[in-house]
């Protein structure tokens, strides 16, 4: 009997032990496999439901107020009429944002980097936007015309990531070995980014002024390549259905398509609910866009929200 | 002996098992490690809330309010799901044998699911979408026929089925939830119709046809009367123009379909055309036929607005995406409309321990 039950305690010892070491390794290896999944492909998330449903109110208030998104748009002469349109739409939901200008336009208020090359221009833009604002805001938007935004769910899209983490984010393509995000989609710098750019935006063998010998990359790409320096990595931006929440085409475009590709199933296999962009959008979009999501709704559907978000002033078309 | 080692060695991988298992418990509980579930949203969709053409009795009773449940998780339609209870719409959908594939079938995948009950009426009859054969010709001419048969078919076999009785064109899309927050205020015995005003040639002016009417139950009996006694008569083909000259006529009144703030609700045309300033050139018929002074630019249209005319396929589903999907989370929109009043008490009574404010906050 004595044999017996001392036996069985090994054994159960023996399990334990053997069961602890598993999970440790399991744990150490998961790490790694991280590190490099990380590698391949960055797929941030949206937010869980279940941890906004344990916010108060006043806390919901304070957590709005917290973030502090600062837009940069860069713009040319001949964007003119999307400047209007971006301008007089979703730029209003920015805590601040600016038009950066390849030249001085009359009648539009725009910061001039005084070059026509995107490259420099972003460079000069996020120079000057660090610098003056750094203390101010802890997120960074950059976009084009072309783009709309709704600021608020990107707001949403940032719940629960802390800002003095290097976050680049938006809608990433595969270039070769380079990840980087499209600007087309928009592109999102958290604070701590901003800073690491900075540094390197003065260090020419790693972020020069002139990438690639024999032909022009873009921007974007450039972007990243420097941010890679600063251990900076692009992520895809998605929901919790893994749909893109940045999106480079229009939701007409992505209507069409899914129009012949699913016809059973046009909007749910469209786009998310909680997009943050569209892009390739006439000014005409832009107005019909404002209006389509700032205003028009069915009644009776009604959100428990973690966030509030006021409607700015002197606008009457949100 | 070697029976004794036996019993020996089996009691202790019993014990290392039981010990192994308890422990992965523990680990597991310490860990809070989840199953990571990866839903494809295109091809895992059960909760489809398309119909397949051979399931015509979906149309009938309940919608499911939340049907891509991923997408809403969040979302609280109680208001909408009372509603639906106590305003209870059919709809009729114009359409014609060449348009079925084209154009009605975008308005089936779409807002035709939101209608307490929906009918796509045709001058042929096919079972298979399936549209009711009103056994006219086609074409503008016989709009008004049209119109006649379906009001008078929707009479004699569902009467007694809705509240409201509402016409659309198969290039209109309609908010059914803001028609019923429009309706809700009035009731269904009072012989009276609602629509997109216009003004000329009938005192009490006219509801556009392409920007769908709604007739009360009261109004309905009405106008079927009026035919089977003559008072009125297939007048003219101008379908819109003529059924109001019937309405008033009958003493059905011409409703005001605006919203609190003054805003239309009921549009003739897509949001682009009413919100683009100077879209509509100013000597456009429309500058003269709106009944209340027009508007264009952001005061164009109201923000529970009811339908829109001259939507092609693609705008359909981009109207369907824009209103019952993207929303900016959190936004707290300036236009808070009311709740009628006995609904509002209906669901206080409900809700007494909940937070009625997050309730009402964004509508």
């Amino acid at each position: 009997m004595l044999s017996e039950s001392s036996s069985f305690l090994k054994g159960v010892m023996l399990g334990s032990i053997f069961c602890a070491l598993i999970t440790m390794l399991g744990h150490i290896r998961i790490g790694h496999g991280n590190r490099t999944h990380q590698h391949e492909h960055h797929h941030l998330q949206a937010p869980n439901k279940e941890d906004i449903l344990k916010i108060s109110e006043a806390e919901r208030m304070e957590l709005s107020k917290s973030f502090r998104v600062y837009c940069i748009i860069l713009v040319k002469p001949k964007d003119v009429s999307l400047w209007a349109a971006v301008k007089e739409t979703w730029t209003k939901h920015c805590d601040k944002a600016e038009f950066f200008s390849s030249e001085n336009v009359k009648v539009f208020e725009s910061i001039n980097v005084d070059t026509n090359e995107m490259w420099l221009m972003m460079r000069k833009a996020y120079k000057y936007a660090f610098d003056k604002y750094k203390d101010q805001y802890n997120w960074f938007f950059l976009a084009r015309p072309t783009t709309f935004a709704v600021i608020e769910n990107l707001k949403y899209f940032l719940l629960k990531k802390d800002p003095s983490q290097p976050f680049y984010l938006g809608h990433t393509i595969k270039s070769g070995d380079l990840e980087y995000v499209s600007v087309d989609g928009g592109i999102v710098l958290s604070i701590e980014s901003m800073k690491r750019l900075n540094h390197l935006l003065s260090v020419p063998e790693k972020c020069p002024e002139q990438g690639g010998m024999i032909w022009k990359i873009s921007e974007d790409k450039q972007l990243a390549v420097c941010l890679k320096y600063a251990g900076v990595f692009a992520e895809n931006a998605e929901d919790a259905d893994r749909k893109d929440v940045f999106n480079t085409k229009s939701v007409g475009l992505f209507i069409k398509e899914a129009m012949s590709n699913h016809p059973n199933q046009v909007v749910e296999g469209c786009c998310s609910d909680m997009a943050v962009t569209f892009n390739g959008l006439t000014p005409n979009q832009m107005h019909v866009m404002m209006y389509g999501v700032y205003r028009l709704r069915a009644f009776g559907h009604i959100f428990n929200d973690a966030l509030v978000f006021l409607p700015p002033n002197g606008s009457e078309n949100d | 002996m070697a029976s004794k080692s036996w019993l020996n060695f089996l009691t202790f991988l019993c014990g290392s098992a039981i010990g192994f298992f308890l422990c992965s418990q523990l680990f597991s509980i310490l860990l809070g490690e989840q199953v990571d579930t990866q839903p494809n949203m295109l091809h895992n969709d059960p909760h489809a809330r398309h119909l397949d053409d051979n399931e015509p009795s979906h149309l009938k009773g309940q919608v499911n309010f939340n049907a891509d449940s991923s997408q809403h998780k969040d979302e609280n339609t109680d208001i909408a799901e009372k509603l639906y209870q106590r305003v209870k719409i059919l709809c009729w959908v114009m359409t014609s044998p060449q348009n079925l594939e084209k154009k009605a079938k975008h308005v089936k995948a779409t807002w035709a699911q939101r209608c307490n009950k929906v009918l796509f009426m045709s001058s042929e009859e096919n079972q298979d979408f399936p549209t009711v054969g009103l056994k006219t010709k086609e074409g503008r001419e016989q709009l008004y026929w049209k119109t006649i048969k379906a009001f008078q078919y929707v009479h004699d076999h569902y009467l007694e089925d809705a509240d409201w009785f509402m016409k659309a064109d198969d290039d209109t899309y309609v908010i059914l939830d803001n028609l019923r927050w429009l309706l809700s205020k009035y009731n269904p015995e009072q012989p009276i119709y609602f629509g997109r005003r216009f003004k000329p040639y009938v005192k009490q002016g006219y509801m556009s046809g392409g920007a769908g009417y709604v007739l009360s139950k009261e109004a309905l009996r009405r106008f079927v009367d009026a035919f089977k006694t003559e008072k009125c008569t297939h007048s003219s083909s101008i379908e819109d123009l003529a059924l109001g000259r019937c309405m008033e006529i009958i003493n059905v009144e011409a409703g005001d379909s605006r919203d609190t703030t003054g805003k239309e609700t009921f549009h003739p045309f897509v949001p682009e055309h009413h919100l683009i300033k100077g879209y509509l050139p100013k000597t456009f018929w429309y500058w003269n036929y709106n009944y209340y002074p027009p508007v264009e630019g952001p005061g164009c249209c109201s923000d529970i607005a009811v339908s829109f005319h001259y939507v092609d396929s693609t705008t359909m589903y981009e109207l369907e995406y824009l209103v019952y999907h993207l929303r900016p989370y959190g936004y707290l929109y300036r236009y808070q409309p009311a709740l009628p009043e006995d609904i509002l008490k209906e669901i206080n009574q409900a809700n007494k321990n909940e937070d009625s404010k997050v309730k009402l906050g964004n509508p």
